[in-house]
């Protein structure tokens, strides 16, 4: 079914940001009219592979081989001459020009050096129609569908000689029958000899429509196999890098009392296209681990019950009290508080100092004339660096400056100082050292016994069932299931994320 | 239907309306003397918004039309006057000057990251400065190749004239439409404006585009310098304080979205012929105070960023801004 | 295990650090303060009795007394452009607001009978609903600042001109011009006015939570909005600030000239005001900002047009000079036209 020769091949790829191993020795090979999925959860790597593929980063050591040469992208566009093309998530075309003009964009036909608009359609027309897309060229390309959008992508890019296709989350915003247009669009090309890369985390749309499977983890490739080789229950402990019969030793959770009523309460919460209704409680005094694959609606539901995004449907209760959540100002009144995913981008405040970036959610609570003194800041910051561990010379460094988990630690320790009632972490050990790690670990569980209500969500199996007093578990935006007591445990977490 | 033609329409239906008005007040509105004035009156102005609506469409902005000009009239008058050069190869070294200048902006910009805006302030800056350095009066210019030129016009039947600098006008006007729509150079512009860090990936030069657009830009005002010369027969450094303002407003009033990416040279054009018919009106009037034409040009102006604001808001499928709420973050 | 980690991350990183961030804390200080005698030392050797001083009829006189005065307008201005450009702002239309403000003062005190204190005060609240225009467009409506000041640039001074009916407004009140030319302890008012609202804004935003909330939005605003902050509210507040104190300098300007010239009242300062905030160190990309280096910026700005009438050149040269000045300033602060330096830098470092 494939040739014996790799049509792409990268040997002992690596790549190294800091002291972080973004790629290790990676050995990744792709045959020509294969799908190729490259599986793992956030941080395993499948974003670096492909941009060293493409071009955007360059390579610390090793190879990459294309037809069995050497080969060196130096930027997209180096890569793509090269026969690589890449259509991301985020579609990389230009929204407010026409279809047409997108597809041709920087090598339109010209007649005496003035475009022959009339061609450019007309060719644009044909191609897309190749892809049983007969759509009005003409027309602006954000007026149409993502999904539509994502096939003007790929007809540009193979249109541009591609001989690789690569496809970041290309589903992630389709809906049903959306994605099984783009399978179509998938399978016409592997039928010419074109071999794509597949990058999702719809694993049942990886058994859909791909022939093999590569799945990294930290940076590391962790296996190679065809996926009719592979069934999904082997992939996900690839995945996650747990043996499905490992457990039983696992799973000593702490069991502190738990206070009778619900501190806070979802019902229904639903947002369309993030989140299918979704019920919650969780009392003081509770540790609620929210498990489920990268895209399954964690991040989803913490925002809902941040007032980051509103919902369409469902209602949030505070000790039995209907609240409205419009913004994290009225999260904040009612006593919760967000430890956000993307530290860079909603967390720290780089140019503030450690101890401004502390007391600010606290400030922002008290208004803007009660103001703290700085002794009092000083106070409270030297308390949280010293309560926390925060490694800092001194409470006035730019908090830019330091490492990831000292931004976490001052992002928690934030909200520590606004003395919250509930507690969200979203991914609160990704992407710091092991030393840090371990510390959070026990932040945590030392919040829960002082009688706050937390919400955990993380990728990292093993942290969740060894702090949690429950364990909801989500799949394609929809909760599956809610584990309790001595359910909890690797195993029965792993087969309610793989089972239906 | 296409939204992009619609704030283009509701341009061309204000000025419709707005003719329609003065031409009920005063029925010399129909005449073509009225007609080829606006072209003539307009020409400089018009001239510079050309070049100014490819920069907004590339999602830049250029302050210092206004000082180009002036100083481009009194470069022009000096070398005319002092040295005794010919008309033609005054203007020819002023727009090899505007075109370098525009260009340094331009590197500027895109070498050094620094705001369009601040930029092409400082170029404001120095362009002024320099028109003030060279002269601190009006200098008068004296030649006959003036008097020929003026003495060049087209006469409708009802006397109305379309003078050379009106004609030159049209021609830019011509010229920048080709431009924009029938070159590689002008879709660049536009996928630039539209959304950079994806032009580049498909294969746009930026650093060459943007260098060419502040080129541009600059060569046009200086060319508008060179018109404004021709009519004021003068160059004077306090002349066109504030154009570029005029000339933004014409490129917004004419559909062009200040965020880049979107807009038409058509458009800038009835945006600058709405300019002439406000102001045609209140020097009719005789009793309206002339700074009218600032304010119902600024009102109009609001109005036109409050349609562009509530299109975008309402088509939202511009598809930037939804990702961030939906998508978990890569890694 | 935890303890080796943590205490391998503590040694090597601390104190070099940090003695390199206070020298560039300091220098960040220092420049525009060096650059301030270094101008001023350049006049004086231009001229040397630049730093006379003489008391004339209990009124101070001499360059350094006019560089203060005079500076006055552009201070204000710098001091509410400041704040706005600290949340990623910027307010274009404060020579407009100037204007404005000017002629409602001009045109209520010669033409109608009230006292000159509702007069002031009216004009203040004319800059105040000025400001407040600005701060809707951006915060509510979330135009772009530049574009939403851009529209009562444009149609501001045709405001001021209907005020005034075209004509310049020249009055006769000697409570209004005091404003202008009054001279307190030997100072002329106006010092007295900038140096008044510099330490009211600076207690206002320094001895509030407010300073620390606008460099938090102006850093990063959609963390500034997780963590609570109402920031729609910050940037409507700055660019009312911003109005009041165009709205100051106006009354300032029309009373030092006894009248309200709509069409040159101002004109132009609002790019001196950016300049100013620009040299004291304050980013136009947000964030932490420096008032008192504002207030500097703008004495430079107006030591350097002192300098320039001084030295006999023409005054025809403020405008090359300065923009010279803003170009070195930029360069100075692009990470893109120093990065070759600090490379090179780098690298005869290695190499010693």
């Amino acid at each position: 079914m494939v040739d014996q020769v790799p049509l792409l091949q990268t040997q002992k790829l690596t790549k190294t940001f800091g002291s972080v191993h973004a790629l290790a020795q990676v050995d990744f090979n792709l045959y020509a009219g294969e799908v190729h999925a490259v599986l793992g959860e956030n941080g395993a790597g499948k974003s670096t592979l492909v941009k060293l593929i493409t071009g955007v980063y360059h390579k610390d050591d090793g190879t990459i081989l294309l037809d069995g040469q050497s080969i060196h992208p130096q930027n997209p566009h180096d890569a793509q001459s090269l026969g690589i093309s890449a259509v991301y998530q985020e579609i990389n075309l230009v929204p407010t020009l026409s279809v047409a003009e997108n597809i041709y964009l920087g090598h339109q036909p010209t007649r005496f050096g003035f475009i022959n608009m009339r061609r450019v359609n007309a060719q644009a027309k044909a191609l897309l129609q190749t892809y049983n897309l007969d759509i009005d060229v003409t027309r602006t390309l954000s007026t149409y569908s993502v999904a539509i959008q994502q096939i003007v992508a790929i007809a540009r890019g193979i249109d541009m000689s591609a001989k690789v296709l690569i496809l970041d989350e290309p589903t992630a915003s389709l809906d049903a029958a959306e994605v099984q247009m783009l399978f179509k669009v998938m399978r016409t090309l592997t039928a010419q000899g074109i071999a794509i890369i597949l990058i999702t985390h719809f694993l049942d749309q990886v058994y859909q429509i791909a022939d093999r499977i590569t799945v990294l983890r930290n940076g590391e490739k962790v296996g190679e196999q065809l996926v009719k080789d592979l069934p999904k229950r082997q992939l996900i402990s690839l995945m996650l890098g747990r043996e499905f019969a490992e457990i039983a030793a696992a799973g000593e959770s702490v069991a502190p009392p738990i206070s009778a009523d619900a501190f806070v309460q979802a019902r229904g919460l639903a947002r369309k296209g993030m989140l299918q209704p979704f019920d919650l409680r969780i009392a003081k005094g509770e540790i609620v681990g929210l498990a489920g694959l990268l895209g399954s609606g964690r991040t989803e539901a913490a925002q809902l019950l941040f007032g980051i995004v509103h919902s369409d449907a469902g209602e949030v209760q505070v000790k039995g009290q209907r609240i409205t959540l419009k913004s994290p100002r009225d999260a904040v009144r009612h006593g919760f508080a967000l430890c956000p995913e993307d530290r860079k981008v909603e967390g720290i405040i780089p140019e503030l100092t450690v101890r401004e970036n502390i007391i600010l959610a606290l400030q922002a609570k008290q208004g803007w004339f009660d103001f703290l003194s700085t002794a009092r800041q000083e106070a409270i910051a030297q308390e949280m660096i010293t309560a926390l561990r925060i490694v800092t010379p001194d409470s006035s460094k730019p908090v830019g400056e330091l490492s990831g988990g000292n931004q976490q630690k001052v992002i928690l320790a934030r909200w520590l100082a606004a003395q919250p009632e509930f507690l969200i972490l979203d991914e609160p050990t990704r992407g710091i050292d092991v030393g840090a790690h371990a510390e959070i670990i026990n932040i945590i569980k030392r919040l829960c016994s002082e009688g706050l209500a937390l919400l955990v969500i993380s990728s990292e199996l093993s942290e969740v069932v060894d702090y949690s007093n429950r364990v909801v578990v989500l799949r394609d935006r929809q909760k599956l299931t809610e584990l309790t007591g001595d359910d909890i445990n690797e195993t029965t977490v792993m087969r309610a994320i793989a089972e239906k | 239907m296409r939204s992009r033609i619609f704030p283009l329409i509701v341009t061309f239906v204000v000025f419709v309306a707005l003719y329609l008005i003065g031409f009920q007040r005063f029925p010399a509105f129909g005449t073509t003397r009225v007609i080829a004035n606006f072209l003539t009156d307009k020409s400089f102005l018009g001239i510079a918004a050309v070049g100014m609506t490819f920069v907004i469409i590339s999602g830049g902005i250029d302050l210092s039309v206004g000082s180009v000009i002036a100083f481009t009239g009194v470069l022009c008058a000096l070398l005319i006057g002092e040295l005794g050069m010919h008309p033609l190869a005054a203007f020819g070294i002023a727009l090899v000057i505007g075109a370098a200048f525009g260009a340094a902006m331009g590197a500027v910009i895109h070498y050094f990251k620094i705001p369009a805006f601040i930029v092409t302030l400082a170029g404001m800056f120095l362009a002024r400065g320099g028109a003030f350095v060279l002269s601190q009066e009006s200098i008068p210019i004296e030649h006959p190749f003036f008097a020929q030129i003026s003495d060049i016009y087209y006469v409708f039947p009802d006397r109305g004239r379309l003078t050379v600098i009106a004609v030159l006008f049209l021609i830019v006007l011509l010229v920048g439409i080709l431009l924009a729509h029938y070159t590689r150079f002008g879709r660049n512009v536009y996928g630039l404006g539209g959304n950079s860090t994806a032009a580049l990936l498909l294969g746009v030069p930026v650093g060459r585009t943007t260098i060419m657009v502040y080129m541009l830009s600059s060569l046009l005002a200086t060319l508008a310098g060179v018109v404004y010369t021709l009519y004021t027969r003068s160059g004077y450094p306090r002349a066109t304080i504030g154009l570029e303002l005029d000339a933004i407003a014409a490129v917004v009033i004419g559909g062009t979205l200040l965020t880049g990416g979107v807009g038409y040279i058509a458009g800038t054009f009835i945006g600058v012929m709405i300019q002439g018919v406000i102001q045609t009106y209140i020097n009719f009037d005789g009793t309206l105070n002339s700074w009218w034409t600032k304010i119902a040009i600024g009102m109009l102006l609001f109005f036109f960023i409050a349609l562009q604001k509530f299109l975008t808001n309402y088509r939202g499928n511009f598809g930037l801004s939804r990702k961030r709420a939906v998508a978990p973050a890569g890694d | 295990m935890v303890d080796t980690k943590t205490a391998f991350e503590k040694a090597p990183a601390p104190r070099g650090f940090s003695v390199a961030r206070l020298l560039r804390a300091n220098r960040k200080l220092l420049f525009p303060l060096a650059a301030f005698l270094l101008i001023l030392l350049g006049n004086w050797l231009i001229s040397p009795n630049f730093f006379n001083v003489r008391l004339v009829e209990g009124r101070l006189l001499g360059s350094l007394v006019d560089i203060f005065n005079r500076g006055a307008p552009t201070v204000l201005l710098a001091i509410g452009m400041t704040l706005v450009i600290a949340t990623k702002g910027i307010d274009l239309s404060v020579g407009a607001v100037i204007a404005i403000c000017g002629a409602v003062a001009a045109v209520l005190i010669s033409e109608t009978e009230l006292s000159p204190v509702v007069v002031i005060i009216i004009s203040l609240g004319a800059g105040l609903l000025c400001g407040l225009w600005n701060g809707v467009l951006v915060a509510v409506f979330d135009i772009q600042p530049f574009i939403a000041t851009l529209i009562l640039m444009v149609v501001g001074r045709g405001i001021a001109q209907l005020i005034t009916e075209g004509q310049i407004a020249v009055f006769n009140n000697p409570t209004l011009e005091f404003i202008g030319k009054g001279v307190v302890l030997g100072l002329p008012f106006p010092i007295l006015l900038s140096a008044f609202v510099f330490i009211l804004v600076l207690v206002f935003v320094r001895r509030t939570a407010i300073g620390l909330l606008i460099e938090s939005v102006g850093s990063n605003d959609r963390a500034s909005y997780y963590a609570g902050i109402d920031a729609r509210a910050i940037k409507l507040l700055v660019y009312v600030i911003s109005g009041l104190c165009a709205a100051v300098a106006g009354l300032i300007i029309t009373a030092d000239i006894k009248g309200a010239d709509a069409n040159n009242a101002g004109l132009w300062l609002e790019l001196d005001a950016v300049l100013a905030v620009v040299i004291g160190g304050t980013l136009l990309s947000g964030g932490r900002f420096y008032l008192g280096l504002s207030v500097i910026g703008a004495l430079i700005i107006q030591s350097i047009q002192t300098g320039i009438f001084v030295s006999g050149l023409p005054p025809t040269f403020n405008l090359i000079v300065q923009a010279l000045v803003i170009l070195a300033i930029l360069f100075l602060q692009s990470d893109d036209f120093r990065r070759p330096f600090a490379r090179l830098f780098q690298r005869l470092r290695r190499h010693s």
